[in-house]
Order: C-alpha cells, then structure tokens, then sequence
C-alpha cells in the first residue's frame, strides 16, 4: 500500500488539477512528489466547493475554466503511478462529479489507474453504505474526515470504516490559512487514538514549517492545501513546479530541526 | 425516532434527501434534528407559534375568488391562496417564525440565512429584530441589483447583507457562502435556511413550518365550495411554498398537484431553472434531488426573471413527487410569467411576484381547457412590490403613460 508514512510527519499536498493547466499540474504533482511528499490528493475542480475557501475556490474556477474533468484527474494518477510506483494517490472531490461519472464506473477506473483512496468532502459515514461498498470492491482506501465537532461515537463509525489514513479537521471552518493552530487539533487526534490505529493526518490552515513541526509533535503526518494552491497562484505556469518543490524542502528542513517527534 | 435504524431513513424522500455536507456540520444537524422533534411534541411551541402567525403575521390568508380572473379565461373557478397578504408580503414568514422560535429555545444568538428574491432574507431580518437576534444575509449580487427594495428593507430592519459575488452571484452562491458562515462559527449559529432544500432536517422542517398553506386552503374551500379542488398550483423555486401548498392535498388522490418551474429565456442549459426538463439526480449543497448539471457533474448556471426561482436543484420532496407521478411539474417563460404578472395586475387588482406570476401563467393556460364547474386554487405566494423595477423594465411602464 503506498499510502504510507515511512519519515514523521508525514507530509500529505493537496493540489487542484488543471489550475492553472494539466501539464504544469503534472509537472507539479513530480516535483512534490521528488521534495517529499508522501501522498498527493489530487482535487477534482468543483463550481460550487461550499467546503472551501477564496484560494481553493479560485483555483477550481482556473481548472474548470481549462475544461478539466474527473477523466482527466484519473489520466494523470495514471501516468503518475506509472512514473512514480512508491507514492500515496488520492482523488479528492466533492460527491456529484462521481455521481455524474458513475460511482461503478469511477472506482473501477481509479483503480485501473492506480489510485489507492478517495476523499469525498461532502460524503459523510451515515450517507456511505453503497459508495463503501463500491469503494472495497475496487481496493480504493475510503478516507473520512473527522472533525473537532464530531462526537465521540461518529469517531467511532469514522475510525471503523476508514483506510489508508484518517483525515483530521484542524478547526471548525472552510479550507484556508490561519496564523496559529489551535488546541482544537490536537484533543481531536488524542480522541481519534481511541478508536484507530490509521495514522492520522491533521489538515486545513497548515501553512508553514512551525505548523508543520507543531502538528508532528501529536499526529502521524500534515495535509497542506490552501498555502500549496496559493503557492502556484503566485508563481505561475513556469514557476510553479520549482516554487513547490522549495516550498516542501522548507517544510521538511525546517521541521528537521527542532526534531523530537512526540511518538 | 430515537433507533438508528429509523434515523437513517429519515430525511429521504423515496432515493432523494439525505445529508450530503461537511463532517464538521453533521453534529449541528443533528442537535437541530433533536430539538426540532421536542419542539413539534411540545404544545407550548405550537401555542407560541400559532399566536405569531395569527396576530403578527396575519393568518390564516384568505382564499379568495377570483371573479373578473375567472370570467377572462373562461374555464375554471379560480381561487388564489393569498399568502401575498402576510406581514413581509409573502409565504417566507411562516418558516421564519417557527425556526426564529427554535433558534430561541435553542439558545442561539446569530442567525444566518441565504436569499435569492430578498424575500426570505426580510422574513429572516424581520423575525430578528422581533426576537432580539443578531441577523447575516447571504445575497448574491446579481440579486442584490435586481431586488434592490429587499436589500433596503434587511437593512432597516437591522440586518446586515454580505453580498456575494463567486459563481454566477444568485441564489446558489448564496447557499454555499451561508454554508461556510455556518461551517465556521457553527458553535454559536443558527442557519435559518429559507427553503425545502438541504441537509436533513431543513426539508422536513420547512415543509412541515409552511403545511399551514394547505391546511388552511383545504378547510377554507370546503367552506366556500362544499368539494375539494380539481388542481392546486404553485411555482417552485427550491420549493418551499409548493410543498406547503400541496402537502395537506398529497392523500386526495383526485386533486392534481402542479408545480411550475421556471422556463427563463428557452430550453437550453444556462437559460432557465427547469430541474425536470434537463436536470439529472445528484447532490448539491446537501441533498440528492434533480440538478440541472453538465456532463461532467459541474452544477449549470440557470436563469430566471423571477430572483426566488433561480436556482439549479430542487427540493427533494418535490423529486419523489415527481418520479411518483403524484405531482406534476411543468415549467412556464420569463415572457408568459410577465404577463400574467399584468394580467392578474389588470383583472383583479393584484399585483403578484415574479415567481408566484410563474403559477399565475400555468393558470391562464389551463384554466380554459376546464370546465366550469372545476376548481382550481392558485397560490399567490407573495406580491410584486420587489419586483417593480424589473416590471418597470420589461414592461415599459416608465413615462407619461
């Protein structure tokens, strides 16, 4: 299985596909990839991404834009899993494009292109019964989103049917950076342990190598989304890739440092 | 209620419902699923909400005959079901008042809402100042310029009206802005969600807070026609007016039920906001219900004169009603909705709402294909005052006419 975390944290890069175009998505996802990230969610571009903020929805409407479909999302795990064998890739999407596509018909295709989960952020685990169903049927890990208001007892039903990893709501709120991370996160990973044994990832508003480094100290790894989006915002088609694969070095370097990781 | 077992089943309507949102949200909904169920079981909430509708809002609303409507089209009895009369000056406030009451029990001090029209977004303002809350408006933009009075009157009232400019700056966009608001002060908000759309429980509660439509025009024209209607008809946006309208009649199988969408400029995808002429099922901002969308599941841009009837999915009950064949769903134009909007205007001395004028047409074209002893109630869910602008407009009015 490559979703795994060999070096802690665990680093986990989100990206839009087709912003700003495919090829420098594919080009990005490789340097990502080469400077250390562990496993790549590959965001579907949605028109209406309720669960997220300014950064995020303006690179859905570049993509879109572009004309980037879910087909497109799943050629390039292909081509990605061809090149490199040993990393974690997830499609991360909003639920009605894989309705639309056919929930059959899209598992069956990321499996065929060597996708190892999926990330639904409108599905949640009462609604899940025949989109799990689908997913086992094709070896495809369902990886959930807990959040700091979810009781006890849906971190329960959440540990229970997810693979690969559990994806851990830093805050209450949309996607976006923030200045610090509140405790939120950690009592959320402290109460998550009770019920799994999946390395847990916590996620939304990490945006530096203090982020990163604090979140090493009580979780197996860190998603980081809106800064990396943000980060191709401002470097552009040409740059783009280099400026990623700087902007992970810093990450993991700095992280390095101060290195005590609490597990 | 209580088990799980019937928990997962509630909130469907046949496939459609359910609860397709944030993890972060699901906890909330569920807090709101359990007080809104004390709440229907406790009589004192009953007593409290009936007395706001009767001596603040003004029901019940008259079913009124609609003589010179009538004798014009040549056909059916007409009775309008004027719901244009309450305080605010449409059906909005009934739903206001019970989850204005909820929102209180629940101890909720910020209220969040989303309007396309504006009308529910001052149903909302208004319910607010009337209980003391502090109140958000989520408006698009394009709404904002076309129903500019409504955005005067959420101001007055206290209100404050963030506009949203992403997507194609309507009632959608709206949805999706107040859904961020909520995801990220869901600790202390109240999302008063204005129509039978969204996560469970909204469709029910909405529903079940405008059944009082159907429930009062069922007793009212036993009284004046000793029989009970050969149709009802309403317009439906996300279709909270509709299913209060039609709800109290589903069990009478021989009274049809006819919902009317809205056929904008034309049939082609982006021109109009006909979710069963073009829609497929899926899941936008919350529920699975028909959603007009491209072939690649990316939600389509709709268009509609009528602001409150803008918007690319539908409520669910109304998709089970649809796919059961006990409702029927048509759709009329911009064009026919404009004039039947002068029509009504001219023989009756009523000036309808864009979207209710949308029922008003349906009526103008069935009405003489009946006979003259049928009987046909239409719902006027509110009245044109907002729209004068766009009337103005479209129907040249302006000048020494």
């Amino acid at each position: 299985m490559p979703i795994q975390f060999p070096e802690k944290p665990g680093l986990v890069v989100y990206f839009t596909v087709g912003d700003p175009d495919l090829a420098t998505t594919h080009s990005i996802a490789l340097a990502a990839i080469d400077a250390g990230a562990d496993v790549l969610e590959l965001g579907v571009p949605f028109s209406d991404p309720l669960a997220d903020g300014p950064v995020i929805q303006r690179a859905s409407e570049r993509a879109l834009r572009n004309g980037t479909r879910l087909r497109d999302v799943l050629e390039l795990a292909a081509a990605l899993r061809v090149e490199r064998p040993e990393s974690g890739l997830i499609v991360f999407s909003y639920y009605n494009p894989i309705l639309r596509f056919g929930l059959e018909e899209f598992c069956a295709a990321a499996e065929q292109a060597g996708v190892d989960g999926v990330l639904v952020t409108d599905m949640i685990v009462d609604e899940a019964t025949d989109y799990l169903q689908a997913l086992h049927r094709h070896r495809l890990a369902p990886i959930f989103l807990a959040a700091p208001t979810s009781p006890d007892e849906r971190l329960a039903r959440i540990g229970a049917v997810s693979r690969g990893f559990v994806y851990a709501i830093s805050r209450v709120g949309i996607t976006g950076a923030q200045k610090s991370l509140t405790e939120d996160a950690e009592q959320l990973v402290r109460r998550l342990r009770r019920f799994t044994q999946l390395p847990i990832a916590v996620g939304f508003g990490i945006s530096n190598p203090e982020h990163f480094a604090a979140v090493g100290e009580f979780a197996d790894a860190a998603v980081v989304g809106s800064a990396i989006v943000a980060a191709i915002e401002r470097a552009g088609p040409k740059d783009a890739p280099h400026a990623i694969a700087r902007f992970i070095q810093g990450l993991r370097r700095d992280s390095r440092e101060p290195a005590a990781p609490a597990r | 209620m209580a088990g799980t077992a019937t928990q997962e089943r509630a909130g469907r309507f046949g496939p459609y419902g359910g609860r397709y949102v944030p993890e972060t949200l699901v906890a909330a909904l569920d807090e709101l699923e359990q007080a809104y169920d004390q709440a229907q079981a406790d009589p004192d909430f009953h007593q409290k909400l009936d007395e706001l509708l009767r001596d603040y809002a003004g029901r019940p609303t008259p079913l009124y005959f609609a003589v010179r409507l009538t004798e014009r089209l040549g056909g059916a009895k007409i009775y309008l079901k004027r719901e244009d009369l309450l305080h605010t000056g449409a059906h909005k406030i009934n739903n206001c008042l019970g989850q204005a009451l909820l929102a209180a029990r629940m101890g909720k001090q910020r209220i969040i809402a989303e309007t396309g029209a504006g009308q529910h977004g001052v149903a909302t303002a208004t319910v607010c100042a009337l209980f003391g809350l502090e109140c958000v408006v989520y408006m698009g933009e394009e709404d904002m310029a076309r129903q500019e009075l409504n955005v005067y009157r959420m101001r007055m009232l206290g209100a404050e009206v963030r506009g949203v400019s992403c997507g194609s700056r309507t009632l959608k966009d709206a949805i999706s802005e107040a859904m961020r608001d909520w995801v990220t002060n869901v600790r202390t908000t109240y999302y008063l969600l204005g129509s039978a759309l969204g996560a469970h429980p909204y469709p029910t509660m909405v529903r079940d807070f405008h059944r009082v439509i159907s429930r009062e025009a069922r007793r009212q024209i036993i009284e004046k026609e000793n029989r009970l209607p050969d149709a009802i008809i309403a317009c439906v946006g996300g279709g909270s007016n509709a299913i209060g309208a039609f709800y109290e009649f589903i069990q009478d199988k021989d009274v049809q039920l006819i919902g009317v969408e809205a056929g904008g400029r034309g049939p082609q995808l982006g021109e109009h906001a006909a979710r069963f002429r073009g829609g497929a099922p899926g899941v936008l901002q919350g529920t699975y219900s028909y959603v007009l969308q491209d072939e690649n599941g990316q939600i389509a841009l709709t268009h509609s004169v009528s602001a409150g009837l803008d918007y690319a999915s539908i409520g669910p009950e109304h998709a089970a009603l649809h796919d059961s064949g006990r409702a029927e769903y048509t759709s009329v134009t911009d064009a026919e909705a404009l004039e039947a909007t002068q029509l009504l205007a001219r023989t009756e001395g009523i000036i309808p709402a864009l979207e209710s004028a949308h029922a008003v047409a349906e009526c103008v074209k069935r009405a003489p294909k009946m006979s003259g002893s049928d009987v046909v109630i239409v719902n006027v869910s509110g009245r044109g005052d907002k729209d004068m602008g766009i009337l103005a407009r479209e129907l040249r009015l302006s000048g020494a006419e």
